[in-house]
């Protein structure tokens, strides 16, 4: 008797937990949207990039929020609805992301996801996305890929794609420093590095034809951690310049320890993504090696004098006590292109828009963000091109804080491609159409 | 071991009708969670089936991703959706490479079992990281699956047919691998994991028996790599072949229990939920969650989740 009893109790206990998930997630009201905020928030990644990115989101969203941003942009929320961000974890592989992407989507009911860090997670992504027909906007991930696979209709990338990061380095190696014949790399062995060596390998074939590329190429494995045996087969090379894609704490990692063999007086050096380094590392950063930071964003614009961009400084300064860096600024220019897109869509529809009518106002936007301009340009409206800098790292010794000098800004239209060409078609053929 | 009667069949079959009808009313991501937990399971069912024996690999992700990537690879090269096409072949690819893996690894025990077959999926995670044709680190997406040449033209139809499809999956591996256990050759487990020259002097070849219980564990892992593959619509080295996927399925194992064939499939939704809920609630932590449930699990449950369930409906299932 006793025991029918127990057993009716689990089963009545085990009925309730299960309505009560299932349950989970239901609808939400109106003057509120949830917006998805993924960023690497733990493993070797979470330092230099998903912090900053995480941090970037927050100032941002908060300050829509109430209203306090720069004017254009200072009315009260997104088309005047107050967004409730969830911060989720990008580590754990891309399958993973997958997973977890659908329980945001169709469990957790976001009304959009603004993020991302790794080509790898957006790449995934990209298939799920238009299949759950959710708003998403991918902040950092670098790779063509997304858009040269298939023509896509829920995703906007509100930054420029990674073949800017090496196009633009091998014009500023080409023009700044035109006694460079020839070159080597070192990048991590996965997709992003193999993928940017290509880039700009063949770009400097382009950009200068006869210049040699060095047959001992470095190709590490990434979070190796330890590079004495990449760093003296780099000094022992012939060539002038060293090209590297590093990034996370595989940057950090490696300058420390070339700076101390010297490599960095022997050769020129280009990071394509070294600015994040430059503000964790302080003066411990080695002067003049050639930095980009993904397109203009941290270092290389802290003397941009706009009214957004000093606000955005000032403000992060002061909440976080750290400059921002790229991955924060490129987080912070998402949420403003959703906050635009939402607020032109609530003018033209005369009322809270629907997800349509948000995605028809993102598509193709031009607008100012903090730092630069973006114009939703390349793949029918989804994929922004901005201008991109380099510069080489200087330590300001007056002010104690790292800066960069000789900074060279280069259009938009010059290092990306046109719409319609993929990017490797593009380099591999001359680069037809740029305008520089 | 006859004397208790054996609930095994009638209680995977209720559980199968149980599951084909929540089916219908379970929401979106429900369903996603249990198709992958359930693709989980099948490779988990095989490591149980090792580890009754006294054998942990850990370099299952190596059948794992074979299976993953030779349905990726059908799809992306030649063009073929059809389940009942590529989760055969895949289960062929990755049961012929045990076979011929088999005779190396059959002749070690203990943590060299372990060691070796870490080493094999280490290198096929090397290959595929350094294949830019196969996507490299960020692998590459798989299309579409069709069933009996119908595709359906909503994406949620398709994971609903897969569900309902894996379900069958599931039934019928549970049950062979059942009626594997408990034939002699499947007796034997407990007998070589105890004393393997007594086996030897009944007359039976241990390597042999090992060899079959390999492959048979390398057919299950293929076809769960398979089936998750479908169910993600994507595949990459890192969540399919890398070493911590090994560890991952080691884990499920042991969270779920060597006491019965349906414990893996409870186990591994156990897993998945804890998975998703901690990543929900704790973004900055959720692996120190999963790892706590672990040693818990060790501490106070070494029968796995399915010893709680066997306690309480106070029937004793395995009999290890």
């Amino acid at each position: 008797m006793s025991k029918t009893w127990q057993t009716t109790k689990h089963v009545a206990l085990a009925a309730v937990a299960v309505s009560a998930v299932a349950l989970a997630g239901a609808a939400q009201a109106k003057e509120r949207i949830s917006i998805a905020v993924p960023s690497f928030l733990s493993g070797p990644a979470a330092g230099p990039f998903g912090v900053p990115s995480r941090n970037g989101a927050e100032l941002v969203i908060e300050s829509i929020n109430r209203g306090k941003l720069p004017a254009p942009y200072n009315t009260k929320g997104f088309a005047g609805a107050i967004a409730d961000p969830i911060y989720v974890d990008e580590s754990g592989g891309n399958t993973k992301q997958v997973a977890e992407y659908r329980n945001l989507v169709q469990k957790r009911n976001v009304d959009a996801v603004i993020g991302y860090i790794s080509s790898g997670s957006c790449a995934a992504l990209a298939p799920v996305v238009e299949e759950l027909k959710r708003l998403t906007i991918f902040t950092v991930c670098g790779t063509p890929r997304v858009f040269e696979e298939a023509s896509r209709t829920y995703i906007f990338r509100t930054m420029a794609h990674a073949t800017a990061d090496n196009v633009a380095a091998a014009h500023y190696v080409t023009t700044k420093f035109p006694e460079v014949n020839s070159y080597t790399g070192i990048n991590q062995n996965y997709a992003w590095g193999q993928d940017s060596w290509r880039d700009f390998n063949l770009t400097m074939q382009n950009l200068k034809p006869g210049s040699k590329a060095s047959a001992k190429l470095q190709f590490p494995k990434i979070f190796a951690g330890q590079y004495g045996s990449e760093i003296s087969a780099l000094s022992l090379d012939k060539s002038d310049l060293v090209h590297s894609s590093f990034w996370d704490g595989d940057l950090e990692s490696f300058i420390f320890q070339g700076a101390v063999r010297g490599l960095f007086k022997k050769k020129k050096v280009v990071f394509t993504v070294g600015g994040t380094a430059s503000y964790r590392l302080g003066k411990k950063m080695p002067d003049g090696i050639i930095l980009g930071a993904r397109g203009p964003y941290g270092v290389l614009v802290r003397d941009r004098k706009t009214a957004l961009n000093e606000w955005f400084i000032k403000a992060y300064k002061d909440r976080y006590g750290v400059f921002p860096s790229g991955p924060a600024y490129q987080y912070g220019q998402g949420v403003l292109a959703a906050k635009i897109a939402y607020d032109n869509a609530a003018k033209a529809a005369g009322g809270f828009p629907n997800q349509d009518q948000v995605m028809k106002a993102l598509t193709g936007l031009k607008f100012e963000s903090f730092s630069t301009n973006v114009d939703m340009a390349l793949a029918g409206g989804h994929q922004a091109i901005t201008e991109h800098v380099y510069g080489l790292s200087k330590y300001n010794a007056d002010t104690g804080e790292p800066g960069a000098s000789d900074v060279v800004f280069f259009k938009g239209t010059c290092v990306m491609p046109p719409d319609g060409v993929k990017s490797v078609d593009w380099i591999k053929g001359g680069m037809k159409g740029a305008k520089c | 071991m006859t004397a208790s009667r054996d609930w095994t069949i009638p209680g995977l079959t209720i559980g199968l009708v149980v599951m084909l009808v929540a089916g219908v009313v379970l929401p979106d991501w429900l369903l996603n969670i249990l198709n992958i937990s359930f693709s989980r399971a099948l490779a988990v069912l095989g490591l149980m089936v090792l580890w009754r024996t006294g054998l942990i690999s850990f370099g299952h992700a190596f059948y794992y991703g074979l299976g993953a990537y030779t349905v990726a690879i059908l799809g992306k090269e030649l063009g073929v959706s059809e389940i009942l096409v590529t989760v055969p072949a895949a289960m062929l690819v990755a049961s012929t490479v045990g076979f011929f893996l088999g005779f190396i690894i059959r002749r070690y025990r203990d943590i060299f079992f372990a060691m070796l077959s870490l080493a094999f999926s280490m290198v096929l995670y090397g290959i595929l990281v350094k294949t830019e044709a196969l996507g490299s680190t960020d692998g590459f997406s798989v299309p579409t699956p069709s069933f009996l040449g119908f595709g359906a033209e909503e994406a949620a139809d398709n994971k609903i047919v897969l569900y309902f499809v894996l379900c069958g999956i599931g039934y019928g591996a549970a049950l062979l691998v059942h009626r594997y256990l408990q034939s002699t050759l499947g007796n034997l487990s407990t007998a070589i994991r105890d004393n393997e020259i007594r086996v030897e002097y009944l007359g039976y070849s241990v390597a042999h028996a090992i060899h079959v219980k390999y492959v048979m564990s390398a057919a299950l892992a293929g076809l769960g790599g398979a089936i998750l593959a479908i169910s993600l619509s994507q595949v990459d080295p890192d969540s399919m072949v890398n070493w911590t996927i090994s560890g991952e399925l080691v884990f499920v194992t042991i969270l779920s229990g060597p006491g019965s064939v349906a414990a893996p499939f409870i186990g591994s939704v156990v897993f998945e939920l804890i998975r998703t809920y901690a990543f929900e609630w704790l973004p900055h932590a959720w692996q120190l969650i999963v790892g706590a449930t672990l040693l818990a699990i060790i501490f106070f449950l070494p029968g796995g989740v399915w010893s709680l369930l066997a306690r309480i409906f106070g029937r004793k299932e395995g009999e290890r």
